[in-house]
């Protein structure tokens, strides 16, 4: 389990704690870019961070030990997900055989505190918030599952680090480049979902009624602000690493340390951020009602590819 | 003494433990502590009796006298009956220690006597019913567990509801009983004894028609979707301390003797794996789906025991079909995985009815969006109600994680060995388990949240008290279980493996369930969690969140928020509901606007069983229908009666 106690271990920790915050950034900065805006500074994640995490809290006399609780679930759920998921280096520091599946549930342990946290307020607005998270994340997990069974059949492999190993590359030059091609689209989706991203949920909107994610944290102020805050940069990490092992896996005879991947991959993830930020600017939020059709087609894409390797293979 | 007659006597003796409750007089607390001592001590004769099997190993059935000659009763305990033991014997003492005070006699002299009597005569009966070693002693046993069952979801027949939920119950107990009947005698055809034996072939039609009867019967007991429908109601108006047993281990005795009857078949078809590896896909998914759709809290609990099940019948599903193509590993995950499950859900699920029962003795209604706000009045319960609701969830680091990841490694390796496409199918499963595990959650925010957070929906929520110490000390256990098997599994291998022998012999190929599943990487991720949490949480507690100031919810600067501007089950399940509306066909009632200035206005929606109101209803009514044609024969005259009499004595004579 804790094969790679090396230099990589140690990167892959640092990366993952200090990086996540920076794609934030990006996505801001591209936004900016097409709105003829100058933006906010690439680092603003940062300050925010050191800001909330230096002042004081104020709850709302409804809650209870949930509501304190809540975020920091979610760190420690984000935390050991971004430790399951291979970075730059062919495995991660904790990968075992069905690791996958800890990654869905754990990411969900935490879906499932916010969740809470957000109806222990007691208000209307964290309710709608926390029933569309929870509708949505129904939709979203069979899509992650149908990709996860696409790369084990691909790979032979159970956990996320064999998945996402030297035996990928094999795949995109093979028969499976179809099914694998449906895969990263139909993630894309789902990253877009897990984040609260547009078309489904737009961070930067001003009305409760219309958000997701912000209106489930609404009452949260401070440090567990801070929290939760660094806990979306990691959980965007976690799904553009997905996507940038997925589409960029490493060569078959990759031989050991190599820096180069590590530059490559970061620059991957900065990519996908682009691309997020991108979207964000030329689409706008789907109306609810939609949102689920569009999950829908993702899940179908990624039935089609769990179809044709079946059938090659 | 040997295992099997510890019990033998174990059995026995629960069964005959409710007596002083009989015997004491009605409003006797005396009676129940006397009864309730009898079955807990019973049961721990049951514990040394496994203990004995553990130590001894297997030895012969135990043959017991028998009034009929040629044909003999016996029992054995082999890894299979010791594994359901398990559940049986902890949750029922539970069940009976939290019923002192939640049924407490002085306080239903109607009901109290037959409670606790059937309470324990049905744990007697489920005892002896995993030890029996022939079909007859299985049938016996399990038209007593049937039976004694019925007074207890009866408990409350001054209600109209409970009797009609009581009718139900009996009719498809009897649907089951019949086709197992019909099970032993096949066996009993084709093998001329009713001991529990190997047949000699799988595919004559005897054989399948008895594998047929065997999952279609039983599996009404067990609840598998679309057979379901005397679990919602059965489970919603019994005591919840009732409930608890009856899901937690009682729909369980379905699930053995369909597990049981798989071994007698020399070799499995394919195609019976794919079918039940399909049934319990669709039970779990529809099971959940239509959880999310209540707002009674404890019909909400019964159709996730439908959707538990489900799960349950995917591992048994996976298992056959690796003993159809001969793949060890799909064998071992499947039956450990799905029995394990049942292990967890006994635990979790009795958990969560003895916590809703605490809620429904506080706040006295069952109804979700009438409560609220508990989790300040009842702290204990709602902690371990939530423990109840993440391990239900398969959330790590809990005990449904463990059963749950079995069955998924189960389905992964089926996609990455290059099996017949046929069997491939079978990966199909996984995503759908995923979509129940995320469905599961969505439901159980729902239920805590709702029940146990945000402020009083009702005077008497507001009003409601903390559960006395019997009903709590239950709870507590239950929930340390659930933490146990989460945090440390390889503490259940040992157990597994036996039973998974017992079950699959030489289809397992000497593969140990420790060795094939990441049980220790599961621990350690859990040491890791909590590690975090509690790091997490001094973090915030430095930064002074403990005496951070307290005001109002934001509510976009509406500064008098009431309870009823909340969101409620209804509201948060709606979208899902939708989602799935045309298996759940709701209902919905709005209120009609008809004049320039409306009265008060009604709303109302539900989620009805569309399986009862669509298919069963129609059935049943169709069949009375035909069968009132008979009446006119029974017209209540003698002339006619005299008549018949003479038709048929003519008719006999001229037939001879």
């Amino acid at each position: 389990m804790f094969a790679n106690l090396s230099v990589h271990t140690l990167i892959h920790i640092i990366v993952a704690l200090i990086f996540p915050p920076f794609l934030l950034g990006v996505i801001n900065r591209v936004k900016a870019i097409f709105g003829g805006r100058r933006g906010q500074p690439l680092f603003q994640a940062y300050f925010d961070l050191r800001k909330l995490f230096s002042k004081d809290s104020v709850f709302s006399e409804t809650t209870t030990w949930i509501f304190r609780f809540g975020p920091v679930v979610g760190l420690a759920t984000a935390l050991i997900a971004v430790l399951i998921v291979p970075l730059g280096h062919p495995s991660a520091p904790l990968s075992f055989s069905g690791d996958l599946i800890l990654l869905a549930y754990v990411l969900g342990l935490g879906r499932f505190f916010t969740m809470a946290a957000a109806l222990d307020t007691g208000s209307a607005f964290e309710g709608m918030g926390s029933a569309r998270e929870a509708t949505y994340a129904c939709l979203g997990e069979p899509v992650m599952f149908f990709g996860f069974l696409v790369l084990a059949r691909v790979t032979g492999s159970l956990s996320i680090s064999g998945l996402l190993g030297t035996e990928l590359a094999a795949g995109w030059g093979g028969e499976a480049a179809s099914a694998l091609l449906l895969i990263l689209i139909s993630w894309f989706v789902v990253l877009l979902v897990e984040n609260s991203r547009i078309p489904f949920d737009d961070p930067n909107t001003h009305l409760e009624l219309t958000m997701i994610h912000e209106v489930m944290v609404l009452d949260h102020s401070g440090p567990a602000l801070g929290l939760i805050l660094y806990v979306a940069a990691i959980k965007l990490f976690v799904f553009a690493a997905l996507i940038v092992r997925l589409a960029l896996p490493l060569p078959g005879d990759y031989a050991g340390a190599n820096l180069i991947n590590w530059i490559l991959f970061l620059f991957g993830t900065v990519v996908v951020a682009v691309l997020i930020g991108v979207v964000e600017s030329v689409m706008a939020r789907l109306r609810l009602p939609s949102i689920p059709n569009l999950l829908m087609g993702a899940g179908v894409l990624s039935l089609f590819g769990m179809i044709l390797t079946l059938v090659q293979l | 003494m040997t295992s099997h007659e510890l019990v033998l006597i174990s059995g026995l003796a629960a069964t005959a433990s409710g007596i002083p409750a009989l015997l004491l007089g009605k409003k006797s607390n005396v009676g129940q502590l006397l009864a309730t001592l009898g079955l807990v001590l019973a049961n721990c004769v049951g514990v040394c009796a496994i203990y004995r099997w553990w130590i001894d190993g297997p030895i012969d059935p135990l043959l017991l006298p028998s009034p009929i000659e040629n044909v003999s009763v016996s029992i054995a305990i082999d890894g299979l009956s010791a594994f359901f033991l398990v559940p049986i014997l902890l949750v029922t003492a539970m069940a009976s220690i939290y019923g002192l005070q939640y049924w407490k006699q002085s306080e239903h002299e109607e009901s109290g006597q037959r409670v606790t009597f059937f309470l324990n005569a049905m744990t007697g009966a489920m005892i002896l019913l995993v030890v029996a070693h022939d079909g007859l002693l299985f049938l016996a046993a399990w038209e007593t567990m049937a039976v004694s069952a019925l007074f207890l979801v009866a408990a409350e027949d001054h209600i109209a509801e409970t009797r009609k939920a009581a009718w139900l119950y009996i009719a498809a107990s009897h649907f089951s009983t019949l086709c197992a009947f019909g099970v032993f005698a096949l066996l009993y055809a084709i093998n001329g004894s009713w001991d529990f034996a190997l047949l000699k072939e799988t595919g004559t039609p005897l054989a399948i028609t008895m594998a047929a009867l065997a999952f279609f019967g039983l599996g009404t007991k067990a609840g598998i979707m679309p057979m379901h429908i005397w679990l919602p109601p059965a489970h919603a108006q019994s005591p919840s301390h009732v409930s608890a047993v009856m899901s937690g281990v009682m729909i369980k005795m379905g699930i053995y003797g369909i597990v049981r009857i798989c071994t007698f078949f020399p070799e499995i078809p394919l195609s019976w794996g794919l079918f039940v590896l399909a049934m319990g896909t669709i039970s779990a998914i529809l099971g959940v789906a239509f959880a999310v759709g209540q707002h009674d809290i404890k019909r909400l609990l019964a159709y996730h025991s439908i959707e538990n099940i489900g799960i349950i019948i995917m591992g048994l599903g996976l298992a056959l079909i690796g003993r159809a193509v001969d793949q060890p590993l799909w064998v071992l995950l499947g039956i450990c995985g799905g029995l394990l499950h049942v292990w967890n859900h006994a635990l979790f699920k009795s958990l969560l009815f003895l916590g809703a029962g605490s809620v429904i003795h506080g706040v006295g209604t069952r109804e979700i969006d009438l409560m609220g706000g508990l989790a300040k009045r009842m702290p204990t319960t709602a902690n371990c109600f939530l423990i109840g609701a993440v391990a239900i969830c398969g959330l790590p680091p809990l005990n449904g994680f463990v059963s749950e990841i079995m069955i998924y490694l189960g389905l992964f390796h089926v996609a990455t060995t290059l099996e017949s496409t046929a069997a491939s199918a079978a990966v199909f499963a996984a995503p759908g388990l995923a979509l129940v595990g995320a469905l599961a959650a969505a439901c159980f925010v729902k239920v805590y949240g709702m029940v146990f957070l945000g402020t009083p929906r009702s005077e008497e929520a507001a009003r409601a008290h903390e559960a006395g110490r019997a009903m709590i000390g239950p709870m507590l256990v239950l929930a340390g279980c659930c933490a146990l098997i989460g945090v440390a599994p390889i503490l259940a291998a040992p157990f597994l493996d036996r039973m998974a022998v017992a079950w699959g012999g030489e289809a397992i190929g000497g593969l140990s369930i420790a060795s094939s599943v990441p049980l220790i990487p599961i621990s350690i991720i859990a040491a890791i969690i909590i590690g975090l949490l509690l790091a997490g949480t001094g973090f915030l507690l430095s930064r002074g969140i403990g005496n951070a100031p307290k005001r109002l919810t934001w509510d976009c600067g509406y500064a008098a928020p009431s309870a009823r501007m909340q969101y409620s089950s209804s509201s948060f399940a709606e979208m899902l509901v939708k989602i799935f509306s045309w298996a759940l066909q709701p209902k919905v009632h709005p209120p009609k606007i008809d004049s320039l200035f409306p009265p008060d206005a009604h709303f109302e929606s539900h989620v009805d069983d569309t399986v009862l109101e669509k298919a069963v209803w129609p059935t049943t009514r169709a069949i009375n229908w035909l069968f009132s044609w008979g009446r006119y024969l029974q017209s209540g005259s003698l002339q006619a009666y005299l008549m018949y009499i003479l038709i048929v004595t003519v008719f006999l004579l001229v037939w001879r």
